[in-house]
Order: C-alpha cells, then structure tokens, then sequence
C-alpha cells in the first residue's frame, strides 16, 4: 500500500540518505532505525507529505501523495516528537480538537473513553500543562485509539513511557496490524508486536 | 546555430555561459554610460525652466524605471521558481533583489536632489517619490525575509511567495497613493511632468536607459554566478573547477 | 472544521486573557502619546486623530502576530493543522478569523472612547468605528501571511513588520481618509467600498497565500 521509491533527503549541504526503497502491504509494520541525524525523523516528515523527498517518489495504494494531497491525510495519523497538545486547554479538549482537525470529529463520551483507556481517568478536566511528561505522551497517543485511519506514522512513540504504557501501546500497534493497517515508526527500544511482517530499514 | 536552451538551466552550465557573457554585457554598459552621460551633459541643451538642474533626470528616469522593471521581473523569476521547482530561476530572483533596491535609492536620491533647487525642499510626498519609497520598503523586506531563512530552499520559497504577494499589491498602493496624493492638494507638484523634450533629451535619456539595464544584466549575472558556487559548493564540478584554479 | 478552529483560538484566548488586554493596553497607550508629544491644542489633535488611531491600530495588530502561529508552532499542533484532509486556506482563514475577534474587535470598540480625547465629532467616530470594523479583518488577513512566513525565525517579530506595514499602507490611506472626508464635510462612502474591496480581496487571496507560507516555512 505505501511504496518508497529511490528515496533521497539533502539537508542544507549534506545528503542524510539516498535510494531509500521499501514496499509495504496491509498488516506491515517499518521499523526505521539508525544513529541520531541519520534522517529518521526527515523520512517520517517526508512519508506524511510535510516535506518533499530531494529526489524520488511516495506512492500510496499505487498514486504519488503528491498528487493525493487531502484524501491522502485523512488515511493518515502522524504523532510526532513535538506533542500536538496545547497546554492551557485540557485533556479531554485537547484530544476532541484535535480528531475533530484530523476530520473525524468524535463525542464527550468516546473521547472519555479513550482516554480511560490509556490511564488517564480522572485527568480528563485537567489542563495538559499541569501533566507530567509521560501523561502528556499519553494524551498525544490517545488519539490512535480514537482515528479511523490506515497508515500510522510515529515518531519514537514509546519515549518517556513506563512499562505499562509501553505494553498498551504495542497491543494497540498489533490491533491496528490484525485490522489491515500500516505503521511506519522509529524507536530505540526492542518492540515486541506479533506481526505477520515486520521490516527494518537501517539509515546509516 | 542551435543553442540548446535546456543544457543551460542547469546551474554548473549557467555558471560557464554567464562567465562568458558578463564582460560582453560590462563593456556594452561602460561604453552606453559614458556616451548617454556625455550626450546628457554636454549635447542636451538646457530647459529654459529648470535651467541645468534637469540634467538629473538622465540618471533619475532610468533608474526609477529600473527599479520598478526589476521588481516585476524578481517577481515573474521567483514564481517560475516557487511553481516549477527550477533552482536557477531562484537564484536569479535572489541576485536582482539588491539591485532593484540599488536603483529605488538612486531614484529616491537623485529625485531628493532634483527637488531642492526646483521646490526648494529635499522632499515632498509626491505620489510617484511616495510609491518609490514604498517599492524600497518591498525591497528591503524581500532581501531580510532571505538573509534571515538558513536553509536556501525555504529561503527561494519564502522569498517567492512575498515578491508575488507585493506584486499584486503594488498596482494598489500606487493608486492609493495617487489618490491620497490627489486628495491633500498641499503637495501637487509631480515629478513625471517632465519638460517638453527636445530630441537630444530624449536620446540621451534612452541611452542611459539602455546603459543601465545592460549595467543591470551584467551585475545580476555576476552575482548569480556567485550565488550558485556558494550553494554548489559541495558538488563535483565546483571542485573540479577549484582544482584547475578557476575560481 | 472552520467552526472547531475557531473555537478552539477563542478557548485558548480566554484561557490567556493577558495577552488579549496587552494589545488593546499598548493602541490605548500609543494614542494617548501623541497629545503628550506634540501638545493639547485641540484643533490640531482633531485633525491629526484618523491618522493616529489607525497607526496605532496597524501596529497593535501588528504586534499580535507573533501569536497567531507561533505559539501552534512550537507545540506541534501547526504541524497537525497541516496534516488535515481539510483545506488548509480554510483553516488559516479561520485563524485570521479567530485572530481579529480577539484583538480587531476590541481595537474597533475602544477606538470611539479615544476619538473622545481627540475631540472628534460623533458623527466623524461613527465613520472611524466603521471603518476601522472593515479594515481591521484585511490586516489580520495580511498579517497571516507574514507571520506564516516568519516563522520560527529568529528576530521573526522585526522582520513581520518590514514585511506587512507597506501592505497595509492602501488600508491605512482609506481608513484615515474616510474620516477626515467626513470631517471635511464631504462623502466617504467611496472610501468604506474600497476598503470592503481590500477586504473581499483578501479573504480569497490572503488565506491561499499564508497557507502555501505555512507549508514553505514547516517543510
């Protein structure tokens, strides 16, 4: 469903990576791995169509992103490095406004839900900047429980997590792969998701 | 002879023409100077009205005119640039800016000047000196938005997007400013009522014209030039050129 | 989508009221200046007030800015906004919206009660109240596309302000004019249509361009 085709990022004068190739069906999971400023995050950017690749193409189910434009966001989910939360609005405002940016608008109770899910029960009605780092991860990734999307693009999605965080978020990346969806990510730790494929792509 | 166009929109093959047509389009632009200069001195007869202080005009009309040419063609460069990704056209953009913002102040200066012995005043808000101002304003905000952007493509990009945007807007603000200029009749007195010309007036002024968009070429060549070794300057062919002790 | 963005600046201004009160405190303060600097005389404050409050708008409005992206910017919710499936124009559109009810419409309410000190006829603060009404959405319009594409830059703050003050200059001509039009005792209505043009003008151009800024400057 998502193909990189001769994939190359210049940074100012430095070529990060070139002839970066890869092909993922439904069910995929791409784990992106290499040293910091390797090019890690500049390849999550480029997948979401914030920048362009300095060269090659980005097909998804067969078309280039390029020419997909807003049909192609709305199959995707990015969480990046930076949280995506505004820290004067609350947990539960904060996760509402942003499915609702995302176009899937979502109900006070689903929202609720979700977040209970991901253990913040009884912070719903908190500002997100009296929240600790973790939590904060928390709020962020608790949109994956709520988005109806296909491909999923994370960015070191299990930093400042604990164990039990890091458990349900792997069980939520093995639920997303049974359903037929596609995950790109980038991670230092070990992830332990029974997949039918997962792939390793090394930038050197 | 056919020249292949395309071959030369590649910035290591522009680099080599334009090295080659800087000096031509130099001695062209010394040799128009200092005949439109001398026919402006010396051949031009002087206005009855304004006595020798006309004589300003044959550096103030072509520059005024200069820099409002230069900042449509900026513009149209930055465009092609931002719409179909072709660096060069960036680059071209980028090296007209300051001389388009050389020209705005020659043409605020040399008007300054001319204004002093004709109205005895260094500056009135004359519609057109107005509009001059505002266009260095656009200018100076074009050459910062890019000296402050690190990264050259944002820089191409950025600056792209505020030349269109001033470009649309300069035909509003010079009618604003014409009417506003219309309205408070304090300043009416209006620099482009020139005196009727005689034709060695004319000549001279059309070859100072021509003088300064040859001045024009050559400077924006040269420093194109200058800008794609400094953004190549990690590629093959500028080594190899620093090897043979080109640059 | 356009309602949520909307919504969501409005929530997050009342959560900082301070910085909303800051804008309309520095044009309060700005105004009252010019009778300090120049001295009290009141026919010469009369004719000099469409002038001074609409400079004083442009750079308070001007001064916020910084805030419509920024802050979005920096938390990463801009780059959400860009990965939307909705049109991004609409969203900045929505922003510019969001950015003149919070600090246009207080600007266009107090600006009677300075026209007060002023000494300005009722008749010629109708019209300021007016126009300001109808310019002060063009610079928070004009203003997006400068703010987008200062974005994360440093000195970003000075350098908005080399880029947007001469693209306000058409605003600040009708909307001082339409005044002192009515002072002088002739019509204005030509004024308040060419600064509801500027206005027309730049609610299909203004969003395009900043968001095509947006992309350029998170790229």
């Amino acid at each position: 469903m998502l193909q990189g085709i001769n994939l190359a990022c210049v940074r100012g004068d430095r070529e990060l990576f070139k002839d970066i190739n890869f092909s993922l069906e439904a069910g995929c999971l791409l784990q992106v791995r290499g040293p910091n400023g390797s090019g890690k995050t500049s390849l999550l950017r480029m997948l979401c169509g914030l920048s362009n690749p300095a060269a090659g193409e980005i097909l998804w189910r067969g078309t280039s992103i390029r020419s997909l434009n807003g049909d192609y966001f709305s199959a995707v989910t990015y969480i990046g490095h930076l949280s995506g939360t505004k820290d004067d609005l609350t947990v539960i405002e904060n996760l509402r406004i942003s499915s609702a940016l995302a176009g899937s608008e979502i109900s006070i109770s689903q929202a609720s839900d979700a977040l209970k899910h991901m253990g913040l029960r009884g912070r719903e009605a908190l500002p997100v900047k009296v929240l600790s780092q973790g939590q904060r991860r928390r709020v962020a990734l608790a949109r994956l429980l709520v988005c109806t999307t296909t491909l999923w693009i994370l960015d070191e999605p299990l930093v400042a997590l604990d164990v039990m965080a890091v458990k349900l978020i792997q069980k939520l990346l093995e639920q997303h792969l049974q359903r037929g969806g596609v995950i790109v990510m980038t991670t230092h730790q070990e992830i332990e998701v029974t997949a039918t494929s997962i792939m390793q792509l090394h930038l050197a | 002879m056919a020249i292949n166009w395309f071959k030369y929109s590649s910035p290591a093959s522009f680099y080599l023409l334009a090295g080659k047509m800087v000096p031509v389009f130099v001695f062209i632009s010394v040799i128009l100077l200092v005949v439109g200069l001398y026919v402006g001195f010396f051949v031009a007869p002087t206005d009855f009205q304004q006595g020798e202080a006309y004589r300003i005009i044959f550096i103030h009309v072509p520059a005024a005119w200069m820099s409002m040419f230069l900042y449509v063609v900026m513009a149209f460069w930055a465009g092609i640039g931002l719409a179909f990704n072709t660096r060069l056209s960036s680059m071209f953009a980028t090296a007209i800016a300051p001389t388009g913002a050389m020209f705005t102040f020659i043409a605020l200066w040399t008007g300054a000047v001319w204004g002093k012995p004709m109205w005895g005043t260094w500056w009135v808000w004359d519609a057109r000196l107005t509009s001059e101002l505002i266009l260095f304003f656009l200018y100076i905000g074009f050459m910062s938005l890019q000296a402050a952007i690190d990264d050259p493509r944002r820089a191409d990009k950025a600056g792209a997007i505020i030349a269109l945007v001033g470009v649309i807007n300069i035909p509003i603000i010079y009618f604003s400013v014409q009417w506003w200029n219309t309205l408070h009749q304090g300043a009416s007195v209006s620099l482009n009522q020139a005196p009727a010309m005689a034709t060695t007036m004319l000549t001279g002024m059309l070859i100072m014209v021509l003088a300064s968009w040859m001045y024009s070429i050559a400077v924006i060549l040269k420093r194109t030039r200058v800008i794609i070794l400094e953004r190549e300057s990690h590629t093959a062919w500028v080594a190899e050129l620093h090897k043979k002790g080109a640059i | 989508m356009f309602m949520w963005i909307i919504k969501r600046d409005l929530l997050l201004a009342m959560r900082r009221q301070s910085d909303v009160l800051t804008t309309l405190f520095f044009f309060i303060i700005v105004v009252s200046l010019f009778p300090l600097s120049v001295g009290p005389e009141m026919n010469m404050l009369r004719t000099m007030a469409p002038g001074v409050v609409w400079v004083a708008a442009l750079l308070a409005s001007m001064l916020s800015l910084g805030r419509m992206f920024s802050n979005d910017y920096v938390d990463g919710t801009l780059e959400q906004m860009l990965l939307s499936p909705q049109s991004l124009s609409l969203l900045v559109l929505g922003k510019a919206f969001a950015h003149w009810l919070v600090t246009g419409v207080p600007l266009v309410l107090m600006a009677p009660v300075l026209g007060i000190q002023y000494d300005l006829p009722t008749d010629a603060l109708l019209v300021l109240t007016a126009a300001l009404l109808l310019g002060t959405p063009v610079l928070s319009l004009i203003g997006a596309i400068g703010a987008a594409l200062t974005l994360g830059l440093r000195g970003g703050g000075v350098l908005v302000s080399l880029l947007v003050l001469p693209l306000y200059i058409p605003v600040l001509i009708f909307g001082a004019g339409a005044v002192e039009a009515n002072m002088a005792g002739v019509a204005f209505d030509a004024h308040l249509s060419l600064i509801g043009a500027f206005l027309l003008v730049s609610i299909v151009f203004a969003p395009w361009a900043a968001a095509s800024s947006l992309r350029v400057s998170l790229e």
